[in-house]
């Protein structure tokens, strides 16, 4: 807890101070890249038939995934509160990757935790991180994936919290984590909103996003929260809802206090927290971030879920319309996209979050395929 | 006055400290633990803190987490711990503290569980993911049914922090021996005493020191600084590895409080 209370009173600071904003500003525009562009992705639009898509390209953004605007936002914290030290979970590898880039660039020792599982399923991130000069530690317990990463990385926090910044990859966590990286995300929104208003003169009529813990899709709508658009957040359907095998929080979950919030989680009946299954390790979770269950409860956004085989479509269907190939986790809001455009009239507008490329995903999407590459 | 507040006062009336042993219920099932928290008794412990398994126990370490895990695939759960304390309290009347995290304890309903536990015979919680600032309705339900609800000071902690968790906490306040996680080793860091003393100024409840005691020695150096001594994970350990040595151990470390 007094961490936490510290982070607060910290940010609360950084986020009036001239310089700190003045400096994140700079290095958003030269260094990540900013604003990515949004895309109007006229031969997928085609292919569907139904409403114009475009795409947030997030995956132009430095690192190749959104991941790097709050990693970015957050060592900057790390340096100004005088910590040396940033630890960091990753689920895909690209908060890892994010992180560990964000520590170079600001002169930070950076450790990432893993889960073997992720270890091995994204053994290219996992590399770019050691490239960078982190450590990457391995965690074996419990279910091996994101879970179990944020566990250790908030064991290694409670013991070196003197001299070390947990750099929280989502908007989850306890406060004041999910607003910090909530505010640090928000620039998507803020520039979908500028380009789409400078593309069409006017406001889209839907954005869809993925969720893991929820930092894209939160990113995105954040902007748009008092505006009157329809807003879809796709869940990690796994291999379908009945089987268990998912991380479809809020389609098959219930409310729980878990790793310092009261959200969705997935959970037996004496709340312990279940094993997850999704193709995309950054989807692989058993819980979401606490501003979207309130959004749920709310009304105010909607949630659906796409299975590990409508994303794998979507990845390819991406791929040969437009020549991107999308991470996995973006590969199920395009699942949605997919569903939800042939029904729509030509005249209305979506707006899709391209969180991530699909490089790091190619080779396990070709052993689903049963192609060997390497 | 309920068992935990009879413990401390008949030790302070003969000058001794308090010697909290730690077990995992259900590792490796739940017999066992029947058989072991008699075992504990016999060799003098004062009060018995029982983990209740869950799947993400953050505060833990390695030797813990591990435990939890053999506990959970022995199919222990809150329900089959409140069954065994129903069970225990026909032959035993030591203390009992259980000490959990709170998702099971949500998901079962605060209120329920908390009249459950107390007409089994439990006598408090530690719950280490839950901090006093959140906890307000459950020391409610606590207060009106008896039972402590007990906080962890960090050395981290401030002093206005303190104050809340002292108030917070009843029965005994828990002190964690270092920054970090259960089982971690112990190093005696340069202000843990100045910061223990003003506890001890503020709080006018006992303090029990835990995390990182390990041996007989550790033991007897925290026990000259608190009113009680809060051993885990290398009883957990010992439990484990070295069972047919373990009585021994205890009495050891007994004998050190």
């Amino acid at each position: 807890m007094p961490a936490l209370l510290e982070l607060e009173a910290e940010y609360g600071k950084a986020k009036e101070d001239r310089a700190f904003k003045d400096e994140l500003e700079l290095l958003q525009r030269t260094y990540i890249g900013r604003p990515t562009s949004l895309y109007f992705a006229k031969r997928l639009t085609d292919h569907l038939g139904g409403a114009k898509i475009y795409l947030k390209r997030e995956d132009l953004a430095h690192t190749g995934a959104h991941k790097i605007n709050n990693a970015i936002g957050q060592a900057l914290l790390a340096k100004k509160m005088g910590k040396k030290r940033v630890i960091a979970e990753t689920g895909a590898g690209q908060h890892g990757v994010a992180t560990a880039t964000g520590a170079a660039l600001c002169g930070l020792e950076c450790e990432i935790y893993m889960g073997s599982i992720d270890i091995k399923r994204q053994a290219l991130n996992v590399f770019r991180m050691k490239l960078l000069g982190a450590k990457v530690n391995e965690v074996s317990i419990g279910s091996q994936t994101l879970k179990d990463a944020i566990n250790e990385s908030m064991r290694d926090w409670t013991t070196n919290v003197r001299t070390t910044h947990y750099v929280l990859g989502t908007v989850f966590g306890p406060h004041p984590f999910p607003s910090i990286v909530r505010d640090f995300q928000a620039v998507i929104g803020k520039e979908a909103k500028r380009q789409i208003l400078m593309a069409e003169g006017r406001l889209p009529d839907y954005l869809i996003a993925c969720i893991g813990g929820g930092s894209n899709a939160m990113g995105l709508f954040n902007e748009f929260l008092s505006d009157d658009i329809k807003m879809i957040g796709v869940e990690a359907g796994g291999k379908g809802i009945e089987g268990g095998e998912h991380a479809a929080r809020f389609a098959g979950g219930s409310i729980g206090v878990f790793q310092g919030c009261k959200t969705y989680l997935l959970q037996d009946d004496d709340g312990n927290v279940l094993e997850t299954h999704s193709v995309s390790a950054g989807l692989d979770y058993a819980s979401v971030g606490p501003q979207h269950a309130f959004l749920k409860d709310s009304g105010r956004i909607e949630y659906t879920y796409a299975v590990d085989d409508e994303a794998l479509a979507a990845f390819e269907l991406l791929s040969r319309t437009e020549g991107i190939i999308p991470a996995l986790e973006s590969a199920h809001a395009i699942a949605e996209v997919a569903k939800l455009a042939p029904r729509l009239p030509k005249d209305k507008i979506i707006i899709v979050n391209l969180s991530g490329r699909g490089d790091k995903d190619v080779q396990q999407v070709a052993k689903i395929k049963g192609i060997e590459i390497c | 006055m309920n068992r935990i507040d009879k413990t401390f006062r008949s030790l302070k009336e003969t000058g001794k400290k308090a010697f909290i042993p730690y077990i995992m219920a259900g590792d490796p099932d739940i017999d066992k633990t029947m058989e072991r928290v008699l075992m504990l008794e016999e060799c003098g412990a004062d009060i018995v803190e029982l983990g209740v398994p869950f799947s993400d126990p953050v505060a833990d370490g390695p030797t813990i987490q591990r435990a939890a895990e053999r506990a959970l695939a022995a199919g222990v759960s809150l329900r089959k711990m409140l069954a065994f304390m129903a069970d225990l309290r026909k032959r035993s009347q030591v203390p009992i503290i259980f000490m959990t995290y709170y998702n099971p304890i949500y998901k079962y309903g605060e209120e329920v569980f908390v009249t459950d536990a107390a007409n089994v015979g439990v006598d408090g919680f530690i719950i280490p993911d839950l901090p006093p600032e959140e906890a307000g309705s459950l020391i409610k339900s606590c207060r009106s049914k008896g039972l402590d609800t007990i906080f962890l000071v960090a050395p981290t902690s401030t002093e206005e922090r303190m104050k809340r968790i002292v108030s917070a906490s009843k029965g005994f306040v828990y002190y964690v021996s270092m920054t970090g996680i259960t089982g971690t080793k112990l190093s005696l860091e340069d202000h843990f005493r100045n910061h223990i003393g003003r506890l001890k100024d503020l709080s006018g409840k006992p303090i029990a020191i835990g995390f990182g005691i390990s041996t007989p020695d550790d033991a007897r150096s925290m026990a000259a600084v608190a009113d009680g001594v809060i051993v885990g994970s290398a009883i957990v350990k010992k439990f484990h590895e070295d069972p047919g040595n373990a009585r021994e151990f205890i009495k050891k470390l007994r004998e050190a409080v």
